[in-house]
């Protein structure tokens, strides 16, 4: 049985105008987002990833940036292609999203409680009394004890995992069916991350929730995520089941990431290593963005670019000399 | 053999801006570092793990206790005096682009602290500068460069080269690597293993990450609101971990590995935001296991037999015979939070 993925992200190609001239950030990325499943999507700084998601949202000013190419299909309707107004109406309603800093985030000088309502009465037209209710009821669901004494306070009242789950309560007030989290943990400690990656996990089952999760950390992705998309230099390298991708990987940087954590080494031997540095955008080299750091490189990667290509089944690699 | 660092019963109170809140940040720390080797310090943010580091190289005066380096009282020393010590201790910051001065060349931030002590003349600081940017791993001709041309891995490289200048014996690093990308944070932790064999250093590794720590530790102490509750040789302490705390975070470690999945502790969140110190125990709202006695005693130092010390009601000679204590050699003592 085929079913129409929720969100599909088809070649999508974003750039930006610069001083020294236009450079292209993304290149022909594609993914889907299935119906009530969790996609990741993970990379090192500056490979496109929080690009991608931002112009899902089609919340990267424009210009300087722009669509190069491409198409992103939510619910049968290109996003591309919608006015702004149309956006607004799917932003925060169809599609929510809480990003890496809830404290910048959160509007510091709105009690809680207006920042949900404001939520409810953009997408629902809601009155405020009408609306009280469903933001103490979200508030619950996010597990925030005595909601009601939260709805009153501050963001600077709260500790920084509250902030967080505040943030998740807002992008789910209006009951999504995408929601797209950017680095959601990356500033919390720990502790705090192990409760909101299990707060992400319960919400997207009870909530038949689709989730895509952008991090820079495997682990974090391997918590939640079915699916996972690995990007590097601004392409998609790598894409499977995240069992697979895991356990499996079949492009060297996928390999080296994973090989590079701590957590897979012998206490006091040296690290697994991915030599050099990502290239800047615009100065990317032809042929395989990684050839020049990979262990696996043959003279056809330093020419001709790979295409991702279906190497097992369900588990994609763009690579010319891919891992057995 | 005395130990390269000893610290006793450290405390540090920042007052606060209304007076009636001091903060107690390092609320009476012990530790010793045993020269060659490597004290991890693990701890969230509020720990009072990054005051520690600034106490025990005298950038900040602590409110009361005694900091002995070498066998010398640092607290003691005069300001001429302490000066001199410092060559011998160094620290390396968390942020590689806050913490080089962009208007200055590498050349010149690198040879800073050899000015300021006055040593060499110009052409062989020059020839100093050379070897430290070879011993990090840079090419030389990265001296004449400024820091924005360096990605967060070389600036972070060109922060331990200038750290090294003085060949000191005691390197604090703090959060070094937190800031770095993954592939290049294993660049830096090799770069970090490799000196320290080399120039047989000893280090206070500060993070907020048990993994990197354990890597690097032969010792891990962890912290909590200005203590630390617990410490132990590294791998005991990842492995047996007593405190219920230490046991949530290393519950906490996420690994990408499947098969590695583990139960989850999850603790209960501090929702006030306060940061104050509660009475007792200053884990027990957190903490799954918490007793009467831990609401109203703190807890002191209990030493066990494999070299470990944990301050914690669960092992300490008041512990509740009926209440077994979570030591059990698998990973069992993961889902206890559960059962009890």
């Amino acid at each position: 049985m085929s079913v129409e993925p929720l969100l599909s992200v088809e070649r999508l190609s974003v750039g930006f105008n610069t001083e020294t001239g236009p450079v292209r950030i993304t290149e022909e990325v594609s993914f889907d987002v299935p119906r009530a499943s969790a996609v990741g999507l993970v990379g090192e700084s500056g490979c496109g990833k929080s690009v991608t998601a931002q112009t899902i949202m089609r919340l990267l000013p424009a210009p300087p940036s722009r669509i190069d190419g491409g198409r992103i299909v939510f619910e049968g309707n290109d996003l591309l292609l919608l006015s702004e107004s149309q956006m607004q109406g799917i932003r925060g309603d169809r599609i929510g999203m809480i990003f890496q800093e809830p404290m910048t985030s959160l509007n510091p000088t709105m009690r809680v409680e207006e920042q949900i309502l404001e939520s409810l009465r953009l997408h629902r037209r809601m009155s405020a009394r009408a609306a009280r209710p469903l933001a103490a009821d979200i508030l619950r669901k996010v597990g925030i004890a005595s909601p009601e004494h939260r709805l009153r306070q501050y963001p600077h009242e709260l500790s920084g995992g509250l902030r967080q789950r505040v943030m998740i309560a807002i992008a789910l007030v209006c009951g999504p069916r995408l929601l797209i989290a950017d680095e959601p943990t990356t500033a919390l400690d720990v502790t705090i991350q192990a409760q909101i990656l299990e707060l992400l996990k319960s919400l997207q089952r009870t909530m038949e929730l689709s989730i895509l999760l952008i991090s820079h950390d495997l682990g974090v992705i391997a918590e939640i995520c079915r699916t996972i998309v690995v990007m590097y230099a601004g392409t998609i390298v790598e894409r499977g089941s995240a069992t697979e991708v895991l356990a499996n990987p079949l492009h060297p940087y996928t390999a080296g990431l994973i090989a590079a954590s701590p957590r897979r080494a012998r206490k006091g031997d040296r690290l697994s290593t991915i030599p050099g540095s990502v290239p800047a955008p615009g100065t990317e080299p032809i042929g395989c963005r990684f050839a020049r750091r990979c262990p696996r490189a043959l003279p056809t990667c330093h020419t001709s670019i790979p295409r991702l290509v279906e190497l097992r089944a369900g588990h994609d690699a763009a690579c010319w000399n891919p891992l057995p | 053999m005395t130990p390269l660092l000893e610290v006793r019963n450290l405390v540090k109170i920042f007052p606060s801006r209304d007076g009636n809140h001091p903060m107690r940040a390092v609320d009476g720390v012990s530790l010793a570092l045993r020269k060659g080797s490597t004290l991890g310090i693990v701890g969230e943010s509020g720990s009072g793990k990054s005051t520690l580091a600034r106490l025990v190289l005298r950038l900040i005066d602590p409110t009361s206790g005694s900091i002995h380096f070498d066998g010398e009282d640092l607290l003691a020393l005069d300001g001429r005096r302490l000066r001199g010590r410092r060559r011998d201790m160094q620290i390396v910051f968390q942020d590689p682009y806050a913490s080089l001065d962009p208007r200055m060349t590498i050349e010149s931030i690198i040879a800073e602290p050899l000015v300021i002590h006055r040593i060499g003349d110009r052409s062989e600081r020059r020839r100093r500068v050379v070897d430290l940017l070879q011993l990090v791993g840079l090419d030389p001709s990265a001296a004449s460069r400024y820091p924005h041309e360096f990605s967060g891995g070389q600036r972070q490289r060109i922060g331990v080269a200038r750290a090294l200048a003085l060949e000191p014996k005691l390197l604090v690093l703090d959060e070094p690597v937190s800031a770095l990308d993954v592939s290049i944070q294993s660049q830096v932790l090799n770069l970090l293993l490799d000196l320290k064999a080399r120039l047989g250093l000893s280090y206070i590794f500060i993070s907020h990450d048990l993994s990197v720590v354990e890597h690097l530790s032969d010792e891990i102490a962890v912290m909590y609101l200005g203590r630390i509750i617990e410490r132990g040789p590294a791998d005991t302490l990842l492995r047996y971990p007593r405190h219920p705390y230490t046991q949530a975070l290393v519950s906490a470690i996420l690994d990408a590995d499947p098969a590695a999945k583990r139960e989850r502790i999850l603790l209960r969140e501090d929702q006030t935001g306060s940061g104050n110190i509660p009475a007792g125990c200053r884990f027990h709202p957190r903490c799954n296991f918490a007793m009467d006695v831990c609401r109203k005693v703190m807890p002191t130092p209990t030493s066990l037999p494999d070299g470990s010390e944990v301050e914690c009601f669960l092992y300490g000679p008041e512990a509740m015979p009926s209440r077994p204590a979570p030591t059990s050699g698998s990973r069992e003592f993961l889902l206890l939070g559960k059962n009890t």
